[in-house]
């Protein structure tokens, strides 16, 4: 049952305000989660478990360095519910 | 020791069972209350523990840092982190050189909490729900070097670890290291957070712990004929030490001087103190000595007296041994009567206690006293406060640990 860009999209900024305090209006698809948001290495293995747990996926540890942007790691989400 | 550079005390922060703050703990100190209530946490009842209470601690973290400082921090970094923010704006929040500013914050059990949580996580979750964040939050120098973080202290941040001497041998240490000249200015103290079944399971099993269940408030009772034992208690005490010449500089507040620590270690058994006294009282003895006074000297101890049946007399034996007749003049408060047993914080909270008792003039009377055990050779305050003497006067304060370690603590009015 996968989910509209934007429920992940939603979902994604709740984890990401959970851990890092941040604004969950500053998480949008164009923001890279390094540069832009300033998240280390350890909060974004935090980010990824919760999001597994939340979206019923499975986000591989060779699959995350991809994931740069937001938006990368929303369409990942999607297209792994789907 | 004259040629030495003076240490002075130049702010308070604490948080415990008693109080979110110093002033609140202190206030209620004197107005005797206890800290130790009914523990309401499902662990209690669901492993049968014999003991259903403990002086827990009186404002959550939560109540004060962010959701995300406390997601990050074991418990035991959370209360070090409330008590250095604290002592810190009571310092004044002076700009400081970060390579001479330094944190000394020690523990008796370090993150007890992350760790057993993160094992549980691991065997009912696996190891994909294990928090990255585990190993620097169960590390034992996980608050010394959060402290030392959230200030922005490079002169170096150090975890004396000494079980229930662990606060005051941070102290110690810190003196030291501004004596040595490695540091202008220092935040010391200790913390605990260790009200979890598995070290509860572990005292009451060693039956150390009170089992007066009916009762929270009257457990803690040091030098009364039914002390059956210690209450658990947790929280963080800590200090803003300074060289007089950079506190003078600076135009700071100063409370006291923190004179001087005298060290041993018993090497006579894990956890019973020796009977005798031998090494405590040679502690006692070396932290006078060191700061250029006499046993005549000192007006007023804070007693490690932690209320256990072996452990009040092993160390009022060892005060008599330390200071002869000179023990007639010092009045002798327990404040873990009120506070219970911080374990690894307790030696910076009485330290605290002792530099307010200085500087105020006061100390404090111990309360659930109601039959005093004959066994006990010292001047117990009691009943009311005793006001302490006008003119130069000092005041020491006994911390000891499982392992045999024990410390006091030289505090002079300024």
């Amino acid at each position: 049952m996968a989910q509209s860009e934007q429920e992940i999209l939603a979902g994604l900024a709740e984890i990401v305000n959970e851990e890092t305090g941040l604004d969950p209006e500053s998480v949008q698809s164009d923001k890279a989660f390094t540069d832009d948001l300033d998240i280390d290495s350890l909060s974004m293995m935090t980010i990824v478990v919760n999001a597994e747990e939340k979206f019923g996926v499975r986000i591989p540890d060779d699959e995350v360095k991809n994931l740069r942007t937001v938006g990368d790691a929303v369409s990942f989400i999607q297209s792994s519910q789907s | 020791m004259s040629t030495e550079r003076r240490v002075v005390v130049t702010g308070l922060g604490a948080t415990t069972p008693l109080g979110g703050t110093i002033t609140e703990t202190w206030d209620a100190i004197l107005a005797g209350r206890s800290g130790a209530r009914t523990l309401t946490a499902d662990w209690v009842e669901k492993y049968e523990l014999p003991v259903t209470f403990a002086a827990s601690i009186h404002t959550s973290p939560e109540e004060v840092l962010t959701k995300v400082e406390c997601r990050r921090m074991d418990p035991s970094a959370q209360y070090a982190m409330v008590a250095s923010r604290e002592a810190w704006a009571d310092a004044g929040s002076p700009e400081v050189d970060p390579e001479r500013f330094m944190v000394a914050i020690g523990t008796g059990i370090g993150g007890v909490h992350t760790l057993l949580a993160q094992w549980d996580n691991l065997r009912e979750k696996g190891v994909r729900r294990v928090f990255p964040l585990a190993v620097p939050m169960l590390m034992p120098n996980t608050s010394s070097g959060n402290v030392s973080l959230a200030l922005g202290a490079r002169a170096g941040a150090h975890t004396a670890v000494s079980a229930c001497a662990s606060g005051a041998e941070s102290m110690a240490l810190a003196v030291d290291q501004i004596r040595l000249g490695r540091a202008d200015i220092v935040v010391a103290g200790g913390t605990e957070a260790a009200i979890h079944p598995l070290p509860f399971a572990g005292f009451t099993q060693m039956q150390a712990l009170s089992t007066r269940n009916d009762d929270p408030q009257h457990a803690s009772r040091p030098y009364d004929t039914g002390r059956d034992g210690f209450v658990m208690g947790e929280g963080a005490a800590v200090i803003v030490l300074e060289s007089e010449e950079h506190a003078r500089a600076r135009g700071a507040r100063i409370y006291a001087e923190l004179a001087a620590a005298g060290m041993s270690s018993d090497a006579h058994h894990i956890t019973a103190p020796e009977p005798e006294g031998a090494g405590a009282s040679r502690a006692m003895r070396e932290a006078v000595e060191r700061a250029g006074l006499t046993p005549a000297d000192i007006v007023h101890i804070n007693a490690h007296a932690t209320s256990t049946p072996v452990g009040d007399v092993a160390e009022s034996n060892a005060i008599r041994r330390a200071f002869g007749d000179a023990t007639d003049g010092m009045c002798v408060s327990g404040t873990k009567s009120m506070t219970g047993h911080l374990l690894g914080a307790a030696g910076a909270l009485e330290g605290l206690f002792t530099i307010l008792s200085v500087h105020h003039r006061i100390a404090p009377a111990t309360i659930n006293i109601e039959d005093m055990d004959p066994a006990i050779h010292l001047d117990v305050v009691r009943g009311e406060h005793r006001k302490l003497p006008q003119g130069d006067i000092a005041a020491l304060n006994n911390s000891f640990g499982f392992g045999g370690h024990n410390v006091a603590l030289t505090v002079k009015s300024i």
